[in-house]
């Protein structure tokens, strides 16, 4: 029983659509719990208030974010070694989540940046990072939009994939440099003081227990909707075989 | 010694198969014409054997071509001689006496933008002589071509080929190549196939 | 390769080759500039070495789509791929073709639309420099995506969405390499990591630009 089984779109559509409504039912029950229980059962922060709130969103959105891009760079490599066309597609299925996670995670950063640093927007290097984060998932949904071939548009996505990934680590550290080389301890925004690792250290265990539950919460609708939308992209991609196949007993 | 091998080719254009089971051998001194209605998959077994493509089966041996196909590459704003020294040079040959053999010693400081139709073909099929190749891929050549030049071209095909090259031509009309082998491909097309479970690694 | 080199400069040089347009365009962003932000020297000299960066930065994204869409269009890149020269030079030397066409009259431009924008006066070498070093890696990353999109009909919207997001790093640093300039502070990190970003692009990137033609051409 190995693991690439799962690469035989039958194999797969089998189990996948065994194991999707239980994925699907464990993702809507713990996420609601996670932020439920940070909304509803959490105390006020001393000094944010009500809006700390919003980390229980925030946070599990900007962690899918990235890691919708991870997964999206290792299914692209799978496809690009060893040609399995299921890997293709799940990468493919994975984008418009990942793009899901990044806006909802810059719109509840800036819906918490608001009152807590009197701006919607400010160029902190994370705010920044996820915003080009964005505009690459934008070029790599659309470079599969404009390609018809399927095999072309999921070799010219993968080499940009991997390319991609390399540029968004880079952009990361650019961005980084760059607004520290300019506002060096002028700036009041300290960054990474909402959003990053120093938040968690700082985040006491009322939050960080709903927090927890609400990350898996997200990493199982991922999962969910990842499954749900690969099973979508693989019956489009029979559908197209099955076209083709038509043309050519017409021709 | 051959000069193309092709073992047992299958050849796809868009993903779906279209030739199947090809298994043919090409010795100096051959001429291969493939024939068969259109759609049949001339273009992209040809695009196979220039190694442009990858077959979906089987396997091709050949140490490179000279390939001519519809498009000759050619830039409207650079004259004829140096849209053939460009591939003569890119070849590490000569242009030496290809322009003369295709006619166009004439034309030869003219931009090819302004040649006409036939006379940019006869530039694409100079470019033939200027890669040094023993094989020619052809994928109708002849498109556009009046009669003297349709001679002309076959003329410079019987000389390549008696010199110890060989070519393989898509083509609709008679080169008057009497020597040439016919290969028609109406008999190898490609039988669908449906996986037993409905679905297979391919889709198909 | 020398011939590749010399035809598609030849082809850049001669009339409808486009070798200008950039020039162009790049000079007129930098004079609508002041239309836009008022016509103070001290506003726009505090500006002019990012908004000459920008400029070069969109004037060579201008001209990315001819790069490999013409060769495409009339049958050379096939030609291309059949003659025995490796694809990963013939994407290095078209990479290198369009630098010496749009990247370094870009650079050497740049110096004199500076004056028209109040550059202050240390800005000028740092701001030459940095585009020296940085528009070899902007022609190679937009390479890049020029072969990816080289199959497309109407690649060219589809093209700038690809690149722009890979220029980010080379703009960030290029940019800070300038106003570091400027103002007089030491440019070497920055400079540094645009030197090495390039190298790197440089070196690495027809590697995958190749590929993604190869792709093209099946």
């Amino acid at each position: 029983m190995s693991l690439w089984e799962y690469a035989n779109p039958v194999k797969f559509m089998a189990t996948s659509g065994r194991i999707l409504p239980a994925f699907a039912v464990a993702a809507a029950v713990v996420t609601l719990a996670g932020v439920a229980w940070g909304f509803f059962a959490t105390p006020e922060d001393y000094k944010q208030g009500a809006t700390v709130k919003i980390i229980f969103l925030h946070v599990p959105a900007a962690m899918m974010a990235i890691n919708a891009w991870a997964m999206m760079l290792v299914c692209s490599l799978i496809w690009v070694v060893r040609r399995h066309h299921v890997s293709a597609l799940a990468a493919k299925a994975a984008a418009p989540v990942g793009v899901a996670m990044t806006l909802i995670a810059l719109f509840t950063g800036a819906v918490w940046g608001q009152p807590m640093w009197g701006t919607w927007w400010a160029w902190d290097p994370r705010l920044t990072s996820f915003l080009i984060l964005f505009l690459f998932y934008l070029g790599y949904m659309a470079l599969w939009a404009a390609i018809d071939d399927p095999d072309t548009a999921a070799d010219l996505t993968s080499v940009l994939c991997l390319v991609g990934s390399v540029f968004a680590i880079l952009s990361r550290y650019a961005v980084n440099f760059w607004n520290q080389g300019l506002h060096q301890g002028a700036s009041v925004l300290r960054a990474g003081a909402v959003t990053g690792a120093d938040t968690e250290e700082k985040v006491s265990n009322v939050y960080a227990v709903p927090l927890f539950v609400s990350m898996a919460g997200f990493v199982l609708l991922f999962i969910a909707l990842v499954l749900l939308r690969t099973r979508t992209e693989i019956r489009a991609r029979r559908i197209k075989a099955l076209e083709a196949r038509a043309r050519m007993a017409d021709a | 010694m051959s000069l193309l091998r092709a073992e047992g080719l299958a050849v796809a254009r868009g993903g779906v198969p279209v030739l199947e089971g090809l298994t043919f051998e090409l010795a100096p001194g051959e001429v291969l014409v493939l024939r068969g209605p259109n759609g049949v998959g001339k273009t992209s077994l040809l695009r196979v054997l220039a190694g442009l493509a990858e077959p979906l089966e089987g396997a091709v041996e050949s140490e490179g071509a000279g390939y001519a196909a519809h498009a000759d590459g050619l830039k409207a704003t650079l004259t004829v001689r140096e849209n053939l020294g460009f591939w003569a040079e890119l070849h590490g040959a000569q242009v030496g006496d290809a322009l003369e053999r295709m006619n166009l010693a004439a034309l030869a400081e003219r931009q090819a933008g302004s040649l006409s139709a036939g006379q940019k073909r006869r530039l694409g099929l100079a470019r033939l002589l200027v890669t040094g190749r023993a094989l020619w891929l052809l994928d109708e050549p002849t498109v556009s071509l009046d009669a003297d030049s349709v001679a002309l071209f076959a003329g410079v095909v019987r000389a390549h080929v008696a010199a110890g090259g060989a070519a393989v031509i898509a083509t609709h009309i008679s080169l008057g190549l009497e020597e040439a082998r016919v290969l028609e491909l109406g008999g190898y097309k490609a039988v669908e196939r449906a996986a037993p479970g409905g679905f297979d690694e391919a889709f198909l | 390769m020398r011939a590749l080199l010399i035809r598609d400069i030849r082809l850049a040089v001669r009339a409808g080759g486009g070798f200008g347009l950039a020039l162009a365009f790049f000079l007129i962003v930098v004079v609508l500039v002041p239309f836009a932000v008022g016509p103070q020297p001290d506003v726009l000299g505090e500006i002019a070495a990012g908004v000459l960066w920008l400029g070069a930065l969109l004037a060579c994204l201008l001209s990315l789509d001819r790069i490999f869409a013409l060769d495409h269009e009339d049958g050379s890149l096939d030609l291309l791929a059949t003659a025995p020269v490796p694809m990963e030079g013939v994407v290095a030397v078209k990479a290198l073709a369009h630098w010496l066409t749009t990247g370094l009259p870009l650079v050497l431009a740049a110096p004199v639309l500076g004056v028209l924008l109040h550059l202050p006066e240390p800005g000028f070498v740092w701001l030459t420099v940095s585009l020296a070093v940085g528009t070899p890696a902007l022609s190679v990353i937009g390479c890049f995506g020029a072969a990816l999109t080289v199959g497309l009909k109407r690649g060219g919207l589809l093209l700038s969405l690809i690149v722009l997001p890979l220029y980010v790093p080379v703009l960030i640093f290029g940019a800070e390499v300038a106003r570091r300039g400027v103002e007089g502070f030491a440019v070497g990190t920055p400079l540094a990591l645009l030197g090495g970003l390039a190298a790197g692009a440089v070196a690495l990137l027809p590697f995958a630009s190749a590929a993604a033609i190869r792709i093209n051409l099946r």
